[in-house]
């Protein structure tokens, strides 16, 4: 019997065997490929999704595993204000090379922002090292994700 | 035949250059730019660039882009000729044509040897500017006046002395029925409005919402996706298979077998996934089902001890270190390194009788068509390649085994089919930077002062397979760029004896090639003759560089920002190494943290980087921190090993990289200039090595002649 997934706030219905993982699902079956495959076992976070608001490997992740379960991929993270102002400040430091990584990078850090609105270095540091890059654009990562904390906060005091 | 001559001139100085010194690419020459269009719809003067009817500039890309910001450059180039805004472009990627998109030395449509940018500086540059000198005489006739009255600006041409204006988009047909001018005048620099700017890449704003595609993206209307294994051992060939669990796994369409690779081809890749787990697979493993690294690496080591091909030679250097006051000798051996892009290996095809078509990202796209065309017997015409955007390449892409191999299990498959590969595919069936042992002879004088260097490199030909007219006379001109450094001494030898690795375990280019091999091993030993001399690493590089007044300038302007002086408390160091290659010069200053346990922690890189002109000064910044962290990694962690003919590592957990944790922090200068534009991609990760074990040296005492990097040598004990 197939199952119902929510992604992005729209029900699938995908015949696929409970233990297929999540990655596969939306990349292959729901058609979603902004969500990356890099290492199939959880070392990279090139696949890292919201589950609920909680970022997850989506490579281990089984579909039978989600239930009712809401699912945000980065196809949606402009959907919220941190998304956002993440978005954004990728784009002003040009932290982006290869940008294969990135999905996974950013869905990483949203998490990070919405649990911890000023984080430190270390607590960046300690979130984003799942998150391997091959680029090596780490530093600017760090930097990105301080401008989009400090946009945040800005505009929440303003408001 | 203009084009083809100023070719192999080019071609001939660039490899005298490499000859005898060792690398550098000299482009200083006009290439005419071919491939007009005959459709008389559009203004399409050339290869590069389209202007229709409604306005729409599209401009194609011969140069691929893998994050090194590439179409940005490349649309920089352009723009400034056609004097048009960036955001008026529309970007395409280049199919593949040898005729119209090689690179003008490599003599194939190749993006690689951090060249890209030296290749199109000019052919994109005169495409640009062919085409706003037609559309300028297209406005000067309509209007009857001089065209050296008219200015073109922002896609328009503009009268000056009467204020007339004519769009692009209106003198389409007019300047399409005109004659291509030739010889046209390129912009003076000092004019440059995109070029030399830090303008925004083109390339990065669907790669922060999941729109960009890469390879692994394609889908194609009915796609099926396979998961393959290869043979484990290398070399080796199927031998039986049971599939029967396999079809029955939910999803599975077909099992295709071919000569040393099995495909499952599924519904979606994790079916596709369970059914290859569950093939019961027995392999022919072959002739090198013994091999293990040791065995490799002792056939290095003889090779040490053997004569070899002499590359470079200047004076006498048997005359000198019999005449020498003393004499230093070191031997270095360098790991298997695997390249690890983060968008593992993958390729979509589709086999019809009449033709293919192939959905990929590739660094060496006409090579792709020829492989393909190769493995399906099918003449070239007949195949169509999409390129992709690249998940890294780093020289793996400059490889196109994984396109014959899908066009191969494609063939038997009704209708397109996606292959990816596992990670662990993807790292056992690379094609690795091999092994190299590097032995150095230095004479020196009573007052410790070199009168020769001797450098003997034991290692692949990857250039007499990957591009032939690289390899001469026995020699590999990659493996021994830079063998001697930018280093003035007064004699010098450098031989070659080579050494592939057994038939099967492929073998190809790494981030920074030759320099990311060279350049460890003449830092290091530079460095070492400093102390032995009792003088200051810097003191003495600068007394040696004093006929080097770019890499000099590079150099000093690092170890100031590197307060190179400063002290250190105990336990930590500072190093520093050059290099001249890719048409560029840098210097780095690393800082390193030792610990009692020997664990290495890179603090800290200062950079300097004169490439010449910076096209894009932002993206050279970010190419030197890529690749830095790229080095760092393989310094620290980089090694494939093999035992019973296969790879021993297979994911991110026996191949370790740097995460952000670990990441120093890097801070490049990239020092104004006017010369021509030099390459950026790699000489950021081949100067790293040495720049971090010299300041391991500095921190401990202790020299690394080897990599990667071992913490139980560096033990307090």
């Amino acid at each position: 019997m197939p199952t119902q997934i929510n992604v992005n706030g729209a029900m699938h219905s995908v015949d696929v065997d409970d233990d297929t993982p999540l990655l596969w699902v939306l990349r292959d079956v729901v058609g979603l490929t902004g969500t990356k495959f890099g290492c199939g076992v959880a070392l990279c976070g090139a696949c890292t999704v919201h589950i609920d608001g909680v970022p997850r490997r989506s490579c281990i992740t089984t579909v039978g595993s989600i239930g009712n379960a809401s699912i945000r991929t980065i196809e949606t993270l402009d959907a919220n204000p941190i998304g956002k102002a993440l978005q954004k400040a990728w784009l002003d430091l040009e932290v982006v090379q290869c940008g294969y990584c990135q999905s996974g990078q950013l869905m990483s850090a949203a998490a990070l922002l919405a649990g911890n609105p000023k984080p430190s270095d270390a607590d960046i540091d300690t979130v984003m090292s799942g998150n391997i890059c091959r680029c090596g654009t780490y530093g600017r990562i760090r930097s990105a994700i301080k401008q989009a904390a400090n946009q945040l906060g800005s505009s929440q005091e303003s408001a | 035949m203009r084009d083809q001559e100023s070719n192999s001139v080019s071609r001939r100085a660039f490899l005298a250059s490499a000859a005898a010194v060792g690398g550098g690419l000299l482009i200083g020459f006009r290439v005419p730019v071919a491939g007009a269009s005959q459709d008389t719809s559009a203004l399409a003067p050339n290869a590069f660039v389209r202007v229709d009817r409604d306005g729409r500039i599209k401009v194609t890309l011969p140069y691929v882009e893998m994050g090194q910001g590439a179409y940005t450059a490349q649309a920089q180039l352009l723009a400034e000729e056609l004097e048009v805004d960036i955001e008026q472009l529309t970007l395409e990627h280049a199919p593949p044509n040898e005729a119209l998109y090689s690179h003008p030395v490599f003599g194939d449509q190749i993006t690689g040897g951090s060249a890209g940018l030296r290749g199109a500086w000019e052919p994109l540059r005169i495409a640009g500017a062919t085409t706003r000198v037609l559309l300028i005489n297209a406005a000067a006739r309509r209007w009857r006046v001089n065209p050296k009255t008219c200015i073109a600006e922002r896609g328009e041409v503009v009268h000056a002395r009467s204020g007339r204006r004519l769009k692009y988009s209106e003198l389409v047909d007019a300047a399409a029925r005109l004659p291509a001018p030739e010889n046209v005048p390129l912009k003076s620099p000092a004019d440059f409005k995109l070029v030399g700017k830090s303008v925004k890449r083109v390339d990065t704003p669907d790669k922060v919402n999941g729109r960009a595609k890469f390879g692994i993206d394609a889908a194609p209307a009915g796609v099926k996706f396979a998961a393959v294994a290869a043979c484990p051992v290398f070399g080796g060939k199927l031998g039986s298979l049971d599939d029967s669990a396999a079809k029955a796994v939910r999803g599975v369409r077909q099992i295709v077998r071919l000569e040393d690779t099995v495909a499952v081809v599924a519904d979606h890749t994790w079916a596709a996934r369970k059914g290859l787990a569950a093939l019961k697979i027995k392999w022919n493993e072959g002739a090198s089902a013994r091999i293990d690294t040791k065995q490799l690496m002792a056939e290095l080591d003889a090779g040490l001890d053997q004569e070899g091909v002499v590359a470079v030679a200047k004076g006498d250097v048997s005359a000198a270190e019999a005449g020498a006051a003393s004499s230093y000798e070191a031997v270095f051996r360098l790991p298997m390194l695997a390249h690890l892009a983060m968008e593992p290996i993958n390729c979509t095809a589709h086999v019809r009788k009449d033709g293919c078509e192939i959905w990929v990202g590739c660094q060496r796209l006409a090579l792709a068509r020829r492989m393909a065309a190769e493995a399906l017997g099918m003449p070239a015409e007949k195949i169509t390649i999409h390129n992709h955007l690249l998940g890294g390449g780093f020289g793996r892409r400059l490889e196109a085994d994984y396109v014959a191999q899908a066009v191969r299990i494609a063939r038997h498959v009704d209708g397109p089919v996606k292959v990816i590969w596992s990670r662990e595919e993807d790292v056992q069936h690379d094609y690795f930077r091999y092994h190299n042992h590097s032995r150095v002879r230095v004479a020196l004088d009573a007052q410790q002062a070199p009168v020769s260097f001797s450098h003997k490199l034991v290692g692949p030909a990857v250039m007499a397979r990957w591009l032939p007219v690289f390899f001469k006379d026995g020699v590999d001109f990659d493996i021994i760029s830079v063998a001697a450094g930018a280093y003035s001494w007064p004699n010098v030898r450098v031989e070659y004896v080579r050494r592939d690795p057994p038939t099967g375990l492929n073998f190809g280019n790494w981030r920074g090639v030759g320099a990311s091999r060279n350049a460890f091993i003449v830092e290091s030993v530079i460095d070492d003759l400093a102390r032995r001399a009792g003088s200051d690493p810097l003191a003495y590089r600068r007394k040696l560089l004093a006929g080097s007044p770019r890499l000099l300038a590079v150099l000093d302007k690092a170890v100031e920002l590197a307060n190179w002086e400063s002290p250190l408390p105990p336990g930590r160091g500072r190093g520093v190494a050059v290099l001249d290659d890719f048409g560029s010069y840098v210097a780095q200053v690393a800082e390193v943290t030792v610990g009692r346990n020997g664990r290495v922690r890179v603090d800290r890189v200062v950079c300097v980087v004169d490439c010449g002109l910076a096209v894009n000064p932002d993206i050279v910044k970010a190419q030197m921190e890529g690749g830095i962290i790229y080095g760092v990694s393989a310094a620290l962690y980089g090694k494939i090993t093999v035992a019973n003919g296969r790879i021993q590592q297979g994911n991110f957990d026996d191949c370790p990289v740097v995460r952000m944790q670990d990441a120093p922090r890097i801070d490049v200068h990239v020092i104004p200039s006017g010369e021509a534009p030099g390459g950026v991609g790699e000489p950021g990760t081949a100067v790293v090595f040495p720049a971090v074990t010299n300041a391991i040296f500095a921190a401990t005492g202790k020299r690394v002649f080897e990599l990667p990097i071992d913490a139980t040598q560096l033990r307090i004990s």
